[in-house]
């Protein structure tokens, strides 16, 4: 059955994949947090970059 | 607002507010023993740092060991290096050896126990400084209030009800409350910066990659440095100056030459082109932050102002980045040790794990796009002036403030100013601004590899009397 806020589904299938135990108790603050980063996230996700871009990271030999 | 009236420390290398270079010449020329500074050192952590609880660690035993030896090379006629004598501390990601490195947690506390130091400690020492012990810092780092659930808060020497920042935040109050004069911290987002802003200090977060962080805790590789908090712009640059130098051990250490600081500090700030940050630094802060601007703004004629572009979508991203990272360090901690986290950062980290993969590699790229913009600007202008805190320090507790009229979280805001600069690793040296009842700090922000230029500007506000760390009253 589904819960009522999609996220919830969302968080019990990433941390069942990943061999996480999150506690009921926990869900709301883990919600919470991811909340925000998703709302952070939208700010560099919807910025255009050109597609030749490289991440910050690149590896060098 | 006013100045506070003691702002000088006291030259005298036997006083308790003794800067480095002074104990160091003192030692150096044979008035003082590297002994007796330390067992002064050692007194004073006794005497006072049960109200601030900046220490978790002191290692007396050895302290006293290697002043010892720096008292016998000095009567041997060797030179004993640019900080003989001057104590120091670490905040307690830095292994030391014969320690467990528990970067404020509890779970750590189960690791086996350093079996060698720092690179960062071994460089200190090498220069003659003597570690006298490991300092408190919010769990893994995880934190800009200093506050800390396993070992207590560290206690802002100005106001022991008051925050110190975080996460460096032993290292910024052991440093304000005259325990030691120099300490080194790390810095992510800010971790060295908010303390040396709200506990009064000179704090330095250099270039990414210029300082080796071998053997030290790590939380986000793409964005950890590690650097010095001290009273004086010239003890930052001499720490600073004995930590340079590739380490293969880090791999993110460039191999540069070695690029002295400490002689170009004479060199006053005019000829440098300096603006003010506007657009999203002019924002979010506290009148007291805004003064400090002002004041620096005027002490060295800045008329100029400049945009750095896109500042909150590389908050963003660097919050974003930190959090993935974090969760990736910690992964299996948080599958077997979960109950043994702070909550709070157990809850970040849970849902660092949680963000999507192509989130975190549009954030890396937008951080080469955002990089690219930045260093364009840096044709123009040498140094960029921002705040380094929205405000002075918040109530240890305080969970919200008020800003034009709006409520917002403490923790999630404290690090609003430094997160775009760290972001891209650019060198930072904070400048206290001794504003009464509390200091705040302002970030004198330069082009990489630049340490020399922000510390410049750092030494010439201090000459100026508008920088200066303020000496708290002792309760």
């Amino acid at each position: 059955m589904a819960t009522a806020n999609p996220l919830d589904d969302y968080i019990d299938a990433v941390s069942q994949a990943l061999g996480l135990r999150i506690e009921d108790a926990w869900k709301p603050a883990v919600r919470a947090n991811l909340e925000v980063s998703l709302r952070l996230a939208k700010q560099f996700d919807e910025f255009p970059l050109p597609d030749e871009i490289e991440p910050a990271s690149v590896y060098r030999v | 607002m006013s100045i506070a009236s003691d702002l000088i420390a006291p030259a005298d290398a036997a006083g308790d507010w003794a800067p480095a270079h002074v104990i160091a010449t003192a030692v150096t020329a044979g008035k003082m023993s590297a002994l007796g500074v330390t067992n002064a050192a050692l007194a004073r952590i006794a005497a006072y740092d049960g109200k601030l609880n900046s220490f978790t660690d002191v290692v007396a035993e050895r302290a006293r060991a290697r002043a010892k030896d720096i008292d016998a090379a000095i009567a041997a006629g060797r030179k004993p290096g640019p900080l003989a004598g001057v104590p120091f501390a670490v905040k307690n990601l830095f292994d030391v050896k014969g320690l467990p490195t528990r970067a404020g947690s509890k779970i750590n506390r189960g690791r086996e126990h350093a079996s060698r130091d720092a690179t960062l400690i071994e460089r200190m020492e090498a220069a003659g400084a003597v570690l006298v012990g490991a300092l408190n810092m919010g769990e893994y780092a995880y934190d800009f209030t200093g506050e800390n659930i396993h070992d207590g808060p560290s206690r802002n020497p100005h106001d022991l009800t008051r925050m110190t920042g975080g996460s460096s935040g032993g290292s910024g109050g052991a440093v304000a409350g005259g325990l030691v004069p120099i300490s080194l911290g790390s810095d992510t987002n800010g971790s060295i910066r908010v303390p040396s802003s709200f506990c009064g200090l000179f704090g330095l977060k250099p270039t990414y990659g210029r300082l080796s962080r071998a053997r030290s805790f790590p939380f986000v590789a793409s964005f950890d440095h590690l650097g010095p908090l001290a009273r004086s712009p010239l003890d930052l640059a001499l720490a600073y100056d004995a930590m340079q130098g590739h380490d293969p051990d880090d791999a993110a250490c460039v191999d540069r030459p070695l690029e002295p600081v400490t002689p170009l500090l004479g060199q006053d700030a005019s000829g440098l082109r300096i603006a003010v940050a506007d657009g999203y630094f002019a924002k979010n802060m506290f009148p007291e932050a805004q003064e400090a601007i002002a004041r620096v703004a005027k002490a060295l004629g800045i008329t100029r102002k400049i945009e750095i572009p896109e500042a909150a979508r590389a908050r963003a991203a660097a919050y974003v980045i930190s959090t993935c990272e974090g969760a990736s360090l910690h992964l299996d901690r948080l599958r077997k040790q979960p109950n043994e986290f702070d909550p709070a950062v157990r809850d970040r980290l849970m849902a660092g794990a949680m963000v999507p993969a192509p989130l975190v590699d549009r954030a890396q790229k937008f951080r080469r796009w955002y990089r690219e913009q930045v260093l364009e600007l840096f044709k123009s202008v040498d140094v960029i002036i921002a705040p380094a805190t929205p405000c002075v320090a918040p109530k240890l507790g305080q969970a919200t403030f008020m800003l034009d009229g709006v409520e917002l979280p403490v923790r999630a805001n404290i690090g609003i100013h430094t997160q775009p600069i760290s972001f891209i690793g650019l060198p930072v040296a904070v400048a206290p601004i001794p504003l009464d009842p509390m200091p705040i700090g302002v970030q004198i922000i330069a082009a990489p590899w630049r340490e020399d230029i922000a510390l410049r500007v750092a030494a010439t506000l201090e000459r100026l009397g508008t920088a200066a760390a303020p000496l708290p009253e002792r309760k």
